[in-house]
């Protein structure tokens, strides 16, 4: 067994998401091996990650200032609002290059059985978004798999009544996948045939 | 040491990510009890396996043998109810409730539990089917699973002297109906409705079941969750996410 700081580096790298036992042994020794300014660049990049970037206060996308670079953007209109459960969504319908509106950000979906409820959700936030009046479309992009849908289910129950549009990605997209796996061909075409919630 | 390759079929119960494109999947097999297995890949696009290892399914799988974890070889879909369930808010939330009690109606992995499972099964097609209110499947299966477990409420004679009737009151510690002369201090007194709606619940009986009124239905399954979660050791998360109106 390693001891001191080398066995402190492998225990924090084995907590990251996909790295193992093995894998953190061995990152924990090539970050050993590395040159001082490369492993500096490192953990600096680190620091700066958790001190400089927050969430936007409009639509909970990953953001450097209070407002997002999508949010700041007079180019884009207000009418269309693009629900994604994360900020790495974002960046894959980004991607499509089909979408000219804003987003909104949940932070998941609802899944009963890890106690996450709507409650959980930034779905109060996504409510005072649209009660302003300015969205004529909600787009629900949320995963094509049984939680997105029973998040677009309830989302599409609490918004209709507001007069509002509200549609879903078209299918093509593989159920059960991960949205940002799609690719932008297949994302793209979904978000062009996306289909009215009636 | 070559793994056994084995075949079952199961209900889908829950899935959880791994790393960055798998899944864990919990099933309740009808051979071999509550399993769970790696499905490697399923949440890449490119992957057919996905769609059919999604939640509250039933389907026809080949695994290998694991110690712990079986791996998914094959998998076919033999009625996929998740994408239904998850077009009524009421139905997925009452499935991820039947799910979870699935789960901790089984504590012990691969312990084979056939009644258990056809009930899952069957409480998951007539969510699919909205055959009956959600709430109402919900409360009938937790009532008939928890008789499999030797833990249902007596409803038609006192929990405690075992006298027959239609008593009024109900003690969960004491677990059941119990007779005026048994009834222990802070026994509940549900309105007789509430129970002939429990009764009918256990027994399968719809059409007294469906006929009964939203306040009595809301009643009930109060009794219902807190008989439960008396015998379990941890609450049920899911239960207060039960969607009810
Ligand atoms: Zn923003
Ligand atoms: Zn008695």
């Amino acid at each position: 067994m390693y001891e001191g700081a080398l066995a402190d580096l492998i225990e924090e790298l084995g907590r990251l998401p996909g790295v193992g036992p093995k894998s953190a042994q061995r990152i924990a020794f090539h970050i050993l091996s590395a040159d001082a300014h490369d492993v500096d660049r490192l953990s600096d990049a680190l620091k700066r990650v958790k001190q400089l970037v927050r969430v936007c206060e409009i639509c909970y996308n990953v953001s450097e200032e209070e407002r997002c670079r999508i949010c700041r953007d007079g180019r884009r209109t207000d009418e269309n609002i693009c629900v994604v459960e994360e900020s790495k969504d974002v960046i894959a319908v980004e991607r499509t290059g089909e979408f000219r509106g804003r987003y909104h950000v949940l932070g998941g979906a609802i899944n009963p059985l890890e106690g996450i409820g709507p409650d959980n959700l930034r779905i109060r936030e996504l409510m005072t978004r649209l009660q302003a009046g300015e969205t004529k479309e909600l787009i629900l992009a949320t995963d094509p798999n049984t939680e997105g849908e029973a998040t677009a289910t309830y989302l599409a129950l609490l918004v209709k009544p507001m007069g509002i549009t509200v549609s879903r990605l078209a299918s093509g997209l593989p159920v059960g996948g991960d949205l940002e796996y799609a690719d932008e061909v297949t994302l793209g075409r979904a978000f062009e045939g996306r289909r009215v919630l009636d | 040491m070559r793994r056994r390759l084995f075949r079952d079929d199961a209900v889908v119960l829950r899935v959880q990510k791994l790393g960055e494109a798998d899944h864990i999947v919990t099933m309740l097999a009808r051979r071999g009890g509550r399993i769970r297995a790696v499905a490697k890949g399923v949440r890449r696009t490119t992957s057919k396996f996905g769609a059919r290892l999604e939640p509250f399914g039933h389907i026809d799988l080949q695994m290998v043998e694991g110690r712990n974890l079986h791996i998914v070889s094959q998998v076919e879909g033999i009625d996929l109810y998740g994408r239904r369930i998850a077009e009524d808010y009421a139905a997925y939330t009452a499935a991820s409730a039947i799910a979870e009690t699935a789960e901790r109606l089984t504590p012990i992995e691969g312990e084979a539990t056939l009644r258990l499972f056809q009930l899952t099964l069957g409480a998951m097609r007539v969510l699919a089917e909205r055959a009956y209110p959600s709430t109402l499947i919900l409360d009938s299966y937790i009532l008939r699973g928890m008789r499999d477990a030797g833990w249902a409420p007596v409803l038609i004679a006192c929990a405690i002297c075992g006298l027959k009737g239609d008593h009024r009151a109900f003690s969960i510690p004491a677990g059941g109906c119990v007779c005026r002369d048994c009834r222990p201090a802070g026994s509940a007194h549900p309105s007789p409705s509430a129970l002939v709606l429990m009764r009918a619940l256990a027994d399968g009986d719809w059409k007294t079941a469906t006929a009964s009124e939203n306040g009595v239905r809301k009643e009930a399954s109060g009794l219902i969750a807190a008989h439960l979660q008396w015998h379990l050791e941890r609450d049920l998360r899911s239960l207060s996410l039960v969607e009810r109106n």
